[in-house]
């Protein structure tokens, strides 16, 4: 299991789970979870996805999730599960 | 499973409130590259560090791209210079051209700071000792990266008086043959007490003997975090402020531990520590003096300064404790003057003097620190300023440094400007009474009773 973290944060739109979600599915990324709210007018999704059977290297997709995400005007980041485990589990 | 909220909160506080790594630093030893030839030596040197080295910079990146996390410095530690260079350096010529070759090798691993051409004298200086200290200000003035510091004394020793005069004549020499860059030499040379072995932050890092071939040790930072942390609880309890800053570091710290932990992975060598300090930079927001005048003071350096800092130290201490598995180097609030912004501000409006800055180097890490005093003050003077402070080290068991900077050709009310992490400071008034005759006798001061504790 390769669990990353995908946020997406930005100003809400039309289809931006659609193209990000596309994306995942094209590259064989397995979404485990996806939540989203809204925080002061600001879209913030957030995925847990498993790139386990992703071929591409891990800061290829970072890059291309990026570039989606430039597209549609919204900040794409794509992070490992640890930093967030470990700051907030004991 | 993580929530999304955790997840905004951890990037909330990398993006807004600077919170990043601050180093990671390769400690290297060299004592098995020592040689009898001074060419030998370098080569050695050179060798040893390339090879260990060569990966550093960019697993560095890798992780901070995979984590999403700055990773701001990536630099290499070594043997105390004095130790290696004994068996081949005759003069200090010789070891300027140690310091070359170690600059050379900085420059092709791509790190931005090298320390440890430094010297352990707290009791006495050998022959070598010697030569190293009288070519730190030609060794500074020739290199880019490389970092210098002298431990002049410890809680065992005492006191090396004859090394704290030569190291007052030591910093005023570096801060003439840097005065080109306003004496920009004197901000890589520290005077140390008590200087420990596995201090991963520059200027006062070094890989003591006490270690193994190679380490990574890892200094976390983030100011603007505690800083936010308190933002939201003005007003509350000393029992809520505590515990509101002791959450704040132990989240910190956890990201240090797991750079730390993956660095160490990577690369093959094996984790050392992390070192708790709270370090800041010259960034709007990413300040130990904001976050001492959100505790309460209209600026650092008023009354209760102290008090505001020695709780600040212990609560990062206690909360950074937990989240990793090792801690050492110098583990504890920083509080440079140029690289602080609110320092700065508080130098600036009277607030903070050097003798207030004393005082808190009293309840936290390290000393007086990235200070700008006139360039005409008298080398004896310099050394009284390392006396006091090393004294302050001595009696209370802890770390305490010196990082001055004698700016040749300004005085108090000019501004100096070190650029980049190192900022930039007023210059700071210095007391004008002698201590010549004191820091001319020579010896050493003993070292302190450890009973009647008082």
């Amino acid at each position: 299991m390769n669990r990353t973290i995908i946020t997406v944060v930005g100003k809400d739109a039309v289809g931006i789970i659609a193209k990000v979600c596309t994306y995942l599915a094209e590259n064989g990324a397995n979404i485990l979870d996806i939540s989203q709210t809204i925080v002061q007018e600001y879209f913030n999704m957030m995925m847990i996805v498993d790139l386990t059977n992703v071929d591409k290297a891990f800061e290829v997709v970072a890059g291309e999730l990026a570039e989606i995400g430039l597209s549609l005007g919204v900040q794409v980041k794509c992070q490992r599960e640890e930093i967030f485990d470990k700051m907030h589990r004991i | 499973m993580i929530n999304i909220y955790e997840v905004l909160e951890t990037n909330k506080m990398i993006e807004q409130e600077n919170l990043d790594v601050r180093t990671i630093t390769m400690g290297i030893s060299l004592l098995d590259c020592a040689a009898s030839d001074v060419d030998g030596l370098c080569r050695n040197i050179y060798d040893k560090i390339t090879r260990l080295a060569e990966k550093l910079v960019k697993t560095g990146e890798d992780i901070s791209k995979e984590y999403g996390i700055p990773i701001v410095n990536k630099r290499v530690s070594v043997t105390p210079v004095s130790l290696v260079g004994a068996s081949a350096c005759r003069s200090s010529e010789d070891y300027v051209k140690v310091a070359h070759a170690l600059d050379r090798a900085a420059r092709e691993v791509g790190i931005n700071f090298l320390g440890g051409y430094s010297a352990i004298v707290s009791k006495g200086m050998t022959h070598s000792d010697e030569l190293l200290i009288r070519s730190i200000p030609q060794a500074l003035a020739e290199t880019e990266r490389i970092c210098s510091s002298v431990n002049v004394g410890s809680t065992k020793t005492g006191l090396n008086m004859d090394a704290v005069r030569l190291m007052g004549e030591t910093v005023l020499q570096t801060a003439e043959l840097t005065k080109e860059k306003d004496s920009l030499g004197c901000a890589k040379l520290v005077v140390l007490c008590n200087a420990p072995d596995d201090n991963p932050f520059m200027a006062g890092a070094f890989h003591g003997v006490s270690e193994p071939d190679a380490v990574i040790n890892v200094g976390v930072s983030g100011p603007g975090v505690v800083k936010y942390a308190l933002e939201q609880i003005r007003g509350a309890s000393f029992e809520v402020l505590c515990e509101t800053i002791k959450r704040t570091a132990f989240k910190i710290t956890r990201v240090g531990q797991l750079v730390a932990q993956e660095a160490s992975r990577r690369l093959g060598i094996p984790f050392g520590i992390i070192d708790l300090s709270l370090a800041p930079t010259p960034a709007i927001g990413d300040s130990v003096a904001e976050i001492l005048e959100e505790i309460g003071l209209e600026r650092a350096g008023a009354p209760g300064t102290t008090a505001a800092l020695a709780l600040l130290n212990d609560q990062v201490k206690k909360g950074g404790v937990m989240a990793s598995s090792y801690v050492g180097g110098l583990s504890g609030a920083f509080i440079p003057v140029s690289e602080d912004q609110g320092m700065i501000g508080a130098v600036e409006c009277g607030a903070l003097t050097l003798e207030k800055l004393e005082a808190m180097t009293c309840v936290c890490s390290v000393g007086l620190d990235m200070i700008a005093i006139p360039g005409d003050t008298p080398a004896t003077t310099i050394a009284g300023i390392i006396a006091d402070e090393a004294a302050i080290g001595m009696v209370n068991q802890k770390t305490t440094a010196v990082r001055i900077i004698p700016v040749v050709g300004k005085t108090v009310g000019d501004t100096v400007e070190f650029g980049g992490l190192l900022g930039h400071a007023p210059v700071m008034p210095v007391n004008t009474f002698s201590c010549r005759d004191f820091v001319n006798r020579v010896g050493r001061i003993p070292a302190p009773i450890h009973s009647f504790k008082n």
